[in-house]
């Protein structure tokens, strides 16, 4: 017998595709989309495969580089989280109509929920912008071979195949029989074609329509058309002897995950296989002899899919189709199987479920750890430039939020471009408008920053720019920034340095400082303030540097300071609301504040924020 | 079978106790489904696992659909909630179906499944191990689908670099558990966190 593993759906997805024969995968990281490179990194090591592995500097420069290893022939994937692929749709969009050579298999993980993103857009839809086929998986099972079958696919009608995952199978963990990738490279062969991969826009016609003849084709493929998974199909009604009492001249189409939560249920209400039940794997291009053999067969149809309705609006006629078009089904948020289940019960004319709720209030919101050097930045930036309006970006750093020091989010590198914009808008009124502090984290500043800087210094405008520069790619778990220094390989390479790119974006006023030493940033900030409002002043741009303390493969080190709270203090809780360390605990009004010893890091950072200078150091070690 | 909740804030160690408790039913030949918080939620957030054990799928009847196919517990479906931090009560008692039972970590222990495994993992001077001792004391309370010689077998066979006192913590809990099994405390089932 063989002895399953337990695989995170994100492993399950990098494994599948290492079994295709993927010679490159290029990503960046994303919830829910981080792991898959991360394990394809370990599978590389272990079994020392010889395929190119990088964390690009964003996905539309990921999407590139894969598609030209694909153009040579050669198997490949780009991996990415759903918001991503908005970056990346440039290429997406122009790769469909050139096609591939090499198998390429665009991973894009949505976030229905949200749980960690900025949307909840369903990127099948991309899939049918774009006129490629996309994949569904249910499982990290499904999602493993669909990983293999989308590489096949895609070699052989030269087309991107997309594999949509949500994050209920990328963070789900399944026992599956556990497979060692083979090492397979192939030798690459790139076919000059300029009227294909150059092609102007008389060749753009005719790739349009090759594309077009595709995905009709595709659409007819064996191995990707909807199956009946309970039930006895259309044929089968009213022959007692094998179908179940009552008949149900209805069916259910469903794919992702919500097909698992509505078999589940089912079989819990007893209805398994009482009504027919299909599985979609691909849900674009839907065939259309299934949207025919469906609307014909049945007199009512209920459609489940996240988190748009990309099935439902494939059917012509709507007239017995029940979905999000007709309201049955929310157009927002997550299909949890409780919401599943209030819509199967619906469906069926079943009594409603007991409503079990989730407490209304409660709960933890996120903070940034005890000790982030990120909450020393953002303190410092309140300080120095009070009451300004705070543009920030993607990444841990978000939950300055809580400290009242993020005003605006919106996607990765906005934060120096409406820096720019909000000083337009306050422009005229010359020094009475607010200061304007903007936050960037390292990565997010090679990412989408760079164009925004060199804009915003090309456009006149004046803000405080401050760069969170731990050194990693922190909130999806410490991937390298291009100012690592050296490849996945370990193959040393430049590492970029901020400062320079900075101070070739046209910047005037560029400082480094460590966030540690707050009385000193503070005043930096005060005077990168004064430099924005001065005559020949500018952007002004401060590297605040320290690595994450999370992050245990870069060294850390600091004075570590255990902190003694005096008599002096009153409990006034301006620590806690103004500071939010998680280890600082105010147990009542006008008590004393307690200290979690534990949680403490010992940076001392809090001995400037206490108003009351109530907080003493008890001793000091290295760290 | 059986469905278990693991919940508590970011830091906490949920997603190793699910992983061990997973890697336990293998060892016992079940068949497993897990779905986890990633991202910004574990940034010191409220933090929940689902588990789901089940029978494998070969050992079905053949035709039958298998018993668990979704990674996520539906509210009112939960056997066993084990509650790492006081709010996780609050965020996932209901979960709990009727009958269930809450095993919940609690500076005053005041139910006969709580217990303060932060004290306890505190006097064995490693407070990250206050997740090792819940699980022991579930384990050793006898309601988890797996005896408490399974789970330290299987924390013995994941190892590490924190084992010694991994497995002095999952012990202490255990005892603690035996403990209070031995000594007569009912077999009360709670309702529901409120």
């Amino acid at each position: 017998m063989t002895v399953n593993r337990i695989f995170l759906g994100n492993e399950a997805i990098a494994l599948g595709l290492l079994e295709a024969g993927c010679t490159l995968a290029a990503s960046y990281p994303g919830t829910p989309a981080s792991e898959i490179l991360g394990a394809m990194i370990q599978w590389k090591g272990a079994e020392r495969l010889p395929l190119h592995l990088e964390w690009s500097i964003n996905e539309k420069v990921a999407f590139e580089v894969a598609l030209a290893n694909s153009y040579a022939g050669r198997r490949s994937a780009v991996i990415m989280k759903q918001v991503g692929l908005n970056v990346a749709a440039d290429p997406l969009m122009s790769g469909a109509y050139t096609g591939v050579k090499g198998g390429l298999v665009v991973v894009v993980a949505d976030d229905p929920g949200p749980h960690s993103s900025q949307t909840e857009q369903d990127s099948r839809f991309f899939a049918m912008m774009a006129k490629i086929p996309v994949l569904d998986p249910s499982t990290p099972e499904e999602a493993r071979r669909f990983a293999r079958l989308a590489m096949e696919l895609s070699e052989r009608f030269e087309i991107p195949v997309m594999l949509r995952p949500t994050t209920r199978v990328c963070h789900a963990r399944q026992d599956l029989v556990p497979g060692v990738p083979v090492a397979r490279d192939s030798e690459p062969l790139f076919e000059k074609n300029p009227a294909r991969w150059a092609a102007t826009p008389k060749f753009r016609l005719l790739l349009h329509q090759q594309l077009n003849a595709k995905i009709l084709e595709i659409s007819r493929e064996r191995d990707f058309q909807p199956q009946l998974v309970e039930g006895f199909g259309p044929a089968a009604e009213g022959v007692k002897s094998h179908g179940p009492k009552k008949a149900f001249r209805a069916c259910i189409v469903a794919s992702g995950v919500v097909l698992a939560h509505t078999r589940e249920i089912l079989a819990d209400l007893g209805l398994s296989n009482a009504i027919d039940l299909y599985a979609v794997p691909m849900p674009h291009p839907l065939p259309h002899s299934f949207r025919d053999n469906i609307l014909g067969n049945y007199e009512r149809v209920l459609v489940l899919e996240e988190t748009q309705p990309v099935i439902e609006l494939q059917f012509q006629d709507h007239t017995h189709v029940c979905g999000r078009l007709n309201g049955l089904v929310p157009s927002s948020g997550e299909l949890l199987p409780e919401t599943v289940e209030v819509i199967l019960r619906s469906f069926l004319g079943l009594p409603p479920a007991p409503e079990i709720g989730a407490p209304a209030a409660g709960g933890r919101r996120p903070t940034l750890c005890a000790g982030c050097p990120h909450r020393a930045a953002f303190f410092a930036i309140k300080k120095a430039l009070p009451k300004g309006i705070y543009p920030s970006d993607i990444g841990c750093y978000t939950l300055g939020l809580n400290l009242g020091a993020v005003d605006t989010v919106l996607c990765m590198g906005a934060a120096i471009s409406q820096a720019a914009g909000f000083y337009h808008a306050y422009r005229s009124k010359g020094e009475d408008r607010p200061h304007i502090c903007a936050t960037i984290g390292d990565s997010t500043f090679f990412h989408a920053g760079v164009p925004a800087l060199m804009n915003a210094v090309v456009q006149d405008a004046r803000f405080v720019l401050v760069v969170l520069d731990n050194s990693t790619t922190a909130m999806t778990g410490h991937q390298p920034t291009p100012a690592s220094g050296s490849t996945l390989d370990g193959t040393p390479v430049p590492a970029l340095s901020i400062e320079k790119i900075v101070e070739a974006c046209g910047v005037g006023f560029v400082r480094t400082i460590d966030p540690y030493r707050i009385e000193e940033m503070i005043d930096l900030l005060k005077e990168a303030g004064s430099y924005v409002r001065s005559e020949e002043g500018g952007v002004a741009v401060v590297i605040a540097r320290r690595p994450c303390l999370m992050d245990r493969k870069q060294s850390r080190t600091w004075i570590r300071r255990e902190i003694r709270v005096t008599d002096q203090c009153v409990g006034c809780g301006y620590c806690v609301k103004h500071f939010e360390c998680p280890a600082m605990h105010l147990k009542e009004e006008k008590e004393p504040v307690e200290i979690d010893r534990v949680m403490c890091s010992g940076c001392g950072v809090c001995l400037v924020v206490c108003p009351h200078e109530a907080l003493a150091v008890a001793g000091e070690s290295e760290t | 079978m059986q469905q278990i909740i693991i919940s508590g804030v970011g830091g906490q160690g949920i997603l190793f106790v699910t992983r061990l408790l997973a890697e336990a039913a293998l060892d016992m030949g079940f068949s497993i489904l897990i779905s986890e918080t990633h991202g910004m939620a574990q940034r010191g957030g409220n933090v929940v696992s689902h588990l789901k054990v089940s029978a494998r799928t070969s050992k079905q009847k053949a035709g039958s659909p298998p018993p668990f196919v979704s990674p996520l517990i539906r509210p009112g479906r939960a056997d066993v909630l084990l509650a790492m931090h006081p709010d996780g009560e609050v965020a996932h008692g209901h979960y709990l179906r009727a009958g269930g039972t809450v095993i919940a970590n609690r500076p005053e222990p005041s139910t006969s499944f709580s217990v303060d495994a932060a004290g306890i993992a505190l006097n064995l001077e490693s407070p990250v191990s206050t997740n090792l001792v819940l699980l022991g004391f579930a384990a050793g309370s006898g309601l988890l689908f797996c005896p408490p010689e399974q789970v330290r077998a299987t924390l013995e066979r994941l190892g590490g670099k924190q084992l010694e006192i991994s497995l002095k913590a999952f012990q202490a809990g255990w005892d603690e558990g035996a403990r209070r099994t031995a000594g007569g405390a009912e077999r009360v089932s709670e309702p529901p966190a409120s």
